[in-house]
């Protein structure tokens, strides 16, 4: 644990002496949590479509089953939810991805990597610690934004179903456990990303492609043809939570010293 | 404390890795307990590469080696443990402070009390007052020191240095050079890899000569005697050419020259053989200015090994 610690620690301290990074991690949660907020604002229960029912909301048909008893205003606003619970759930898998991405890459170009595998470390205990100091803001500073937007939306009038959909079960199952299985799936990905190239864009850039499944779910959703329920979520936190562990365990397989030190230029 | 037994390092280059590089053939050397080894070859000779084997970062193709009395390619953990490596470059974590770097190798290696160990080598190396200030704005021989310390940091017991002193200015070079004899009095078994032959000729006890193989090794005194034999110069006021044939024929001389107002004599034992040349140059009226041995640098062994090793030329 002594090693896995250390490396947390070295990461962060380097981290977060890059104010760019700092920047860069606290703008999207802060756009993140700002626009739910300021959209369920401006569609507020003065909007002008509060007496007409949900079918007349000009919705996706396949989205109107989610909006029972509502009427338009509210099934926009669930609508509107939808996508930005979404966000939530991608912002531990974006904000690690970052962090990550330089991890080995970083080590390399800057010919710290050498003395640092010359160490006892395992390699099980550098890509643990090179996770983890990624995975561990991302998660915390999702929960944080979720516990701002929550706390935030008591402050805006909202009817009592637009409020028991935003506190069902689902989000919090999404935020609290399918979010944080994202960010280890973007993290192990980012960091396998950065072990096999040899600039830190390329990293960055090829890291960022972990978000294009996550992309084409948002897509699905907008066009109505998907509606996030339990069931939906019980099955995605069973397949990642699958992905997640095989990449863990795939990582320390093709995470090969000698190649990372003697194949780049 | 070093034993390699015919290790070799094959690469796989090119796209598809169909070309092999030879980077090290069947290295077997021997070093000892409190030895400073020096390491000497071209550039791309193979030192890097067989610094990275016998610090357990890369595996050897064939072989086998036993550092600090573990086994390479089951004992990495352990002899990683056991050994300190400055690297050919300082690596380091340039935004962190100095202090922070070391805390984190001192770490990483299990040292028990790290802020001990931490403050005793930044004293050492005269860092103390720069402690807490970023290395990125250290210069060159100030990262190479906290390189140094870095490798110490465990206290290992053998410690390898890839070209300590390159790229330093002759300041910052000389300082980690003394720390170097400062080491080696403290009985540390040190592995270095040098382009510097002075450096070697003053701090090591034995030195291998390497390009892909070992082409020699020994002390750099034994080298001089086994590759140039010893040569003693006369220098005379004036110089008559029949005292060569004369010279040559006394017991243990094997090749006798004039150089301008000097007599250079090839000789296995000058201990012996000098008196018996000084008698007979007196006798024949010789005026004796100066004796003395000719000494062949280590360059200049280490560049005629090379040469052979490249078919004669360079």
């Amino acid at each position: 644990m002594r090693h896995i610690r250390t490396i947390i620690d070295k990461e962060w301290a380097e981290v977060f002496k890059n104010r760019m990074v700092i920047m860069t991690m606290a703008l999207l949660p802060l756009l993140f949590t700002a626009i739910p907020l300021l959209m369920l604002a401006f569609t507020g229960n003065g909007s002008q479509s509060v007496d007409l029912p949900a079918q007349s909301s000009g919705l996706p048909a396949g989205f109107l089953a989610a909006c029972e008893d509502m009427n338009a205003n509210e099934c926009m606003q669930v609508y509107l939810l939808n996508q930005s619970m979404l966000m939530f759930m991608m912002m531990p898998l974006m904000i690690p991805t970052t962090i990550a991405a330089y991890s080995i890459v970083g080590e390399k170009t800057t010919r710290s990597l050498e003395p640092l595998l010359a160490t006892p470390i395992t390699t099980l205990e550098l890509l643990a610690g090179k996770s983890l100091a990624a995975f561990i803001p991302g998660v915390l500073i999702t929960y944080g934004a979720y516990a701002v937007f929550l706390i935030g939306t008591h402050f805006l009038k909202i009817s009592a179903a637009v409020r028991a959909y935003l506190l069902s079960p689902v989000w919090f199952l999404g935020i609290l456990l399918l979010g944080p299985l994202l960010a280890v799936i973007g993290t192990m990905f980012a960091i396998f990303i950065s072990s096999r190239v040899s600039d830190p864009r390329v990293a960055e850039q090829l890291s960022g492609l972990v978000i294009l499944p996550l992309m084409l779910v948002l897509g699905i959703v907008l066009a109505g043809l998907l509606v996030i329920n339990l069931w939906f979520m019980l099955i995605s936190i069973l397949v990642c939570a699958l992905v997640a562990y095989a990449l863990l365990h795939l990582g320390t397989i093709v995470f090969d010293r000698e190649n990372i030190l003697t194949k780049w230029k | 404390m070093i034993k390699t037994q015919k290790i070799s390092k094959t690469f796989r280059i090119g796209k598809k890795g169909q070309t092999e590089l030879q980077a090290v053939q069947n290295l077997t050397l021997e070093v000892d307990k409190g030895e400073v080894f020096g390491f000497l070859g071209p550039n791309g000779a193979g030192k890097t590469t067989t610094v990275r084997m016998l610090t357990a970062l890369i595996r050897p193709s064939t072989g086998q080696a036993q550092i600090a009395g573990y086994e390479l390619g089951k004992q990495d953990t352990e002899i990683r443990r056991n050994v300190g490596i400055l690297t050919e470059s300082p690596g380091m974590y340039e935004r962190l402070s100095a202090e922070k770097n070391l805390t984190i190798f001192a770490n990483l290696y299990d040292v028990p009390d790290v802020a001990q160990a931490v403050n005793k080598y930044l004293s050492m190396l005269g860092l103390w007052e720069r402690r807490y200030d970023a290395v990125g704005s250290f210069s060159k021989g100030m990262r190479q020191k906290l390189a140094v310390a870095r490798a110490l940091i465990h206290e290992p017991q053998i410690l390898f240095l890839d070209e300590p002193t390159t790229g330093l200015d002759p300041e910052a070079a000389k300082t980690v050079r003394n720390f170097i004899e400062e080491l080696k009095t403290q009985g540390r078994t040190i592995f270095m890899t040098t382009h510097n032959l002075d450096e070697a000729e003053r701090l090591c006890d034995r030195v291998g000569i390497f390009r892909q193989q070992l082409l020699t090794l020994d002390t750099p005194a034994n080298l001089r005697k086994q590759l140039f034999g010893r040569k003693v110069v006369f220098h005379l006021r004036e110089v008559n050419p029949i005292w060569v044939e004369e010279v040559s024929k006394l017991d243990g001389i094997s090749h006798v020259e004039i150089v301008e107002n000097k007599l250079v004599v090839s000789m296995q034992d000058p201990e012996q053989s000098n008196p018996i040349i000084i008698q007979y140059l007196v006798g024949v009226g010789a005026q004796i200015l100066f004796v003395g041995e000719l000494r062949h640098s280590l360059e200049q062994i280490y560049l005629e090994m090379v040469k052979t090793s490249q078919g004669g030329s360079l």
